[in-house]
């Protein structure tokens, strides 16, 4: 293993890089991986930042009793549980079916194109 | 019979199980290490673990002392308050998981180094993101083994203040042997065990207390309302601990921020996502992780709340280790001595195991980013030489945090966890985010939000009422707490971003588009990452 420490991607050189990023393909895979994340994390932050707020700030709002001694403090905060798990199957989903297969297709093509350009045969990297 | 007698159980027994712990843990450790040959065996496992295992290995690492027996505690005790930390340690995963995770795991290797740096001047911004990753690490240490010493006076029946040293001496003399063995790989088989005890112990529990109650939530908040007497009745409701004062709601506000940002900027959990052999597995095992984290802070609400019920908070308060002990308490109340035993010997694995990981996180760092890249300029040859200084660098580091903790046992360093997650927070993560997602993101502005941070965190810290002013404090008898809060994080975090920002703006040096395009490629679509080594 005799690698540089800039870890680079065996034969695949700048221009490559570039070309691939500024490529449509790719272009598409970060607005649909920005698209999802994003506002994703606007949402999760904001709701997060707004029931802290309320805990801190709303205590007679926070201690309404809702069913016997549970009160809406611990129903929004078991919310926060719900939502957190919900984002992150809807994410798994969301990568699995929109963000994998297209970041495959681009991955095969740049590491085929890398074999490409180096007739001779693939020295380092290829074994990668 | 006094309360201590109750808690600390049969010492002896105590014992045995954790020393049963300790034996399993190290044949895996010793077995793991006959393939530890290479940097990426020793830093990362070979990246060879599968997603749910390193899952589980990330809740191993995650899930501290502090989340175990403080937040029970912090709950028993304080109530609705403690639940708040749950909350906040549970969300943030949300950001390690869309933003940070694969893309990390496609652009670095064995550090956080390795992608802050990968398209920037090599030597400074390494120097930069490993001396972060060290203080982070450091800070963290010192708190848990400081609070080991606490531990033992309940568990072990040590009182003694040389009893305690020499008990903290025996744990990081494993913690050093665990590292130094097994590298990564054994790291990691140890936080497995160790999770899986942990989660599964705290599940049991949880299912003992729900079914004395009959499965009635409600009927359990009765009971803890009622046992806690006159003043029971704050316990469900927000504000019994930060709602003394308007100063306090905003440490709070403070506090939770540095939480839910500060957890994917931590090192030695970002070092986790090293282990696996492709983003899909990073992905997966923080999914892991953020099932079973959850899981675990819903058993430690129960778990509060039924300390309390059970327990009370009067004997939890008088019990030696306070309001750590409502676990154990609450164990001992339920199952007697051998439940107790089981439940002392699992924070105690939940100690060795953090510690372990902090430790080969802080022994990579120097060993990759400071030897390696900055002193030798990535000219080493000879692999196994880095590792040599990886594994001396543990030693050295393992030795300091014994010394540390033995100085700090009794202390309050409680700031000390909040003041890793605040600079984790303010240098690491937008440092991580502009470099992922900012095109033009350079040099000056990755050392800018990086120093800038670690500085205004730490003398924020050191100006807070946490270090001194009060009787509380670190240094009761001083007074220079100029700065009003004990957690700097909604001063220092906006600031951080804004130092990166600035520093990038008007940095003569700009961002290489080719590097980035290289970074953003992979990061995207993991073309040339790094694959596991074959064994």
């Amino acid at each position: 293993m005799s690698m540089t420490e800039r870890p680079t991607g065996g034969p695949t050189d700048a221009e490559t890089w570039l070309a691939v990023q500024s490529g449509e393909p790719f272009r598409e895979l970060r607005r649909r991986l920005r698209r999802f994340v994003f506002p994703t994390t606007v949402l999760f932050l904001a709701w997060y930042l707004l029931y802290v707020l309320l805990a801190d700030y709303a205590h007679g709002l926070m201690s309404t009793r809702l069913v016997g001694n549970i009160n809406l403090g611990l129903v929004l905060g078991l919310a926060q549980f719900v939502s957190t798990f919900a984002i992150t199957m809807l994410y798994v989903r969301h990568a699995g079916r929109r963000l994998d297969p297209l970041a495959e297709e681009i991955r095969e093509r740049i590491e085929g194109a890398g074999e490409d350009t180096t007739p001779r045969r693939p020295t380092e990297g290829g074994a990668a | 019979m006094t309360a201590l007698a109750q808690a600390g159980g049969d010492p002896v027994l105590n014992i045995g199980i954790f020393t049963l712990f300790v034996a399993i843990t190290l044949v895996i450790v010793f077995r793991a290490s006959r393939n530890t040959r290479t940097a990426a065996d020793y830093y990362a496992a070979g990246h060879a673990f599968t997603g749910p295992q390193n899952g589980v290995a990330i809740s191993g690492d995650y899930l501290s002392a502090a989340s175990f027996l403080g937040i029970a505690g912090a709950i028993a005790i304080n109530g609705y308050d403690g639940f708040l930390y749950s909350i906040g340690f549970l969300v943030a995963w949300l950001v390690a998981l869309l933003l940070v995770a694969e893309l990390l795991r496609n652009t670095g290797r064995y550090t956080m180094a390795d992608v802050l740096s990968f398209r920037m001047r090599q030597r400074p911004v390494r120097m930069a993101a490993a001396l972060s990753t060290l203080a982070v690490s450091f800070f963290y240490l010192l708190a848990q083994m400081a609070g080991a010493g606490g531990l033992i006076a309940l568990l072990l029946g040590v009182t003694s203040r040389g009893g305690q040293a020499v008990v903290i001496a025996v744990v990081g003399l494993l913690m050093i042997l665990y590292v130094l063995v097994g590298g990564m790989r054994g790291t990691t088989w140890v936080q497995i065990i160790k999770a899986v005890l942990l989660i599964s112990g705290a599940a049991a529990m949880t299912l003992w207390v729900l079914v004395r109650f009959g499965l009635d939530l409600s009927g359990l908040l009765g009971a803890a309302v009622e046992r806690g007497g006159p003043n029971g009745a704050a316990l469900l409701d927000p504000g019994k601990q930060y709602g003394v004062s308007g100063l306090s709601r905003l440490d709070f506000l403070s506090l939770a921020l540095a939480l839910v940002l500060g957890t994917a900027g931590l090192p030695h959990i970002l070092m986790r996502f090293y282990t696996v052999p492709t983003a899909k597995e990073a992905r997966r095992s923080v999914v892991w992780a953020i099932w079973l984290i959850g899981l675990f802070y819903l058993f430690t609400l129960v778990l509060g709340y039924g300390a309390a019920a059970l327990v009370g908070p009067e004997t939890i308060r008088n019990a030696p280790g306070g309001v750590n002990s409502a676990a154990p308490l609450l164990a001992a109340e339920l199952g007697g001595p051998l439940l107790l035993g089981l439940i002392a010997a699992v924070a105690f694995a939940t100690i060795l195991a953090v510690v372990a990981g902090l430790t080969i996180t802080a022994s990579a760092s120097f060993a990759h980013d400071i030897y390696a890249n900055v002193i030798k300029r990535g000219r080493v040859d000879d692999r196994a030489r880095e590792v040599r200084v990886a594994r001396a660098t543990a030693v050295v580091i393992g030795l300091v945090s014994i010394l540390g903790g033995i100085v700090a046992n009794g202390q309050n360093v409680a700031f000390l966890v909040a003041l890793a997650f605040a600079v984790a927070a303010s240098a690491n993560l937008p440092t991580i985010l502009y470099s992922l997602f900012w095109r033009r993101f350079n040099t000056s502005g990755a050392l800018w939000s990086i120093y800038g941070g670690l500085a205004t965190t730490v003398l924020l810290i050191v100006f807070s009422p946490a270090v001194s002013g009060n009787d509380k404090a670190m240094f009761p008898g001083a007074d220079f707490d100029l700065f009003p809060l004990s957690n700097p994080g909604i001063v220092s975090i906006p600031l951080s971003f804004l130092f990166g920002f600035l520093g990038t703006v008007f940095a003569r040096d700009p961002s290489d588009p080719a590097r980035y395009a290289e970074m953003e490629v992979r990061a995207l679509t993991g073309a040339g990452a790094e694959k596991a080594v074959p064994h």
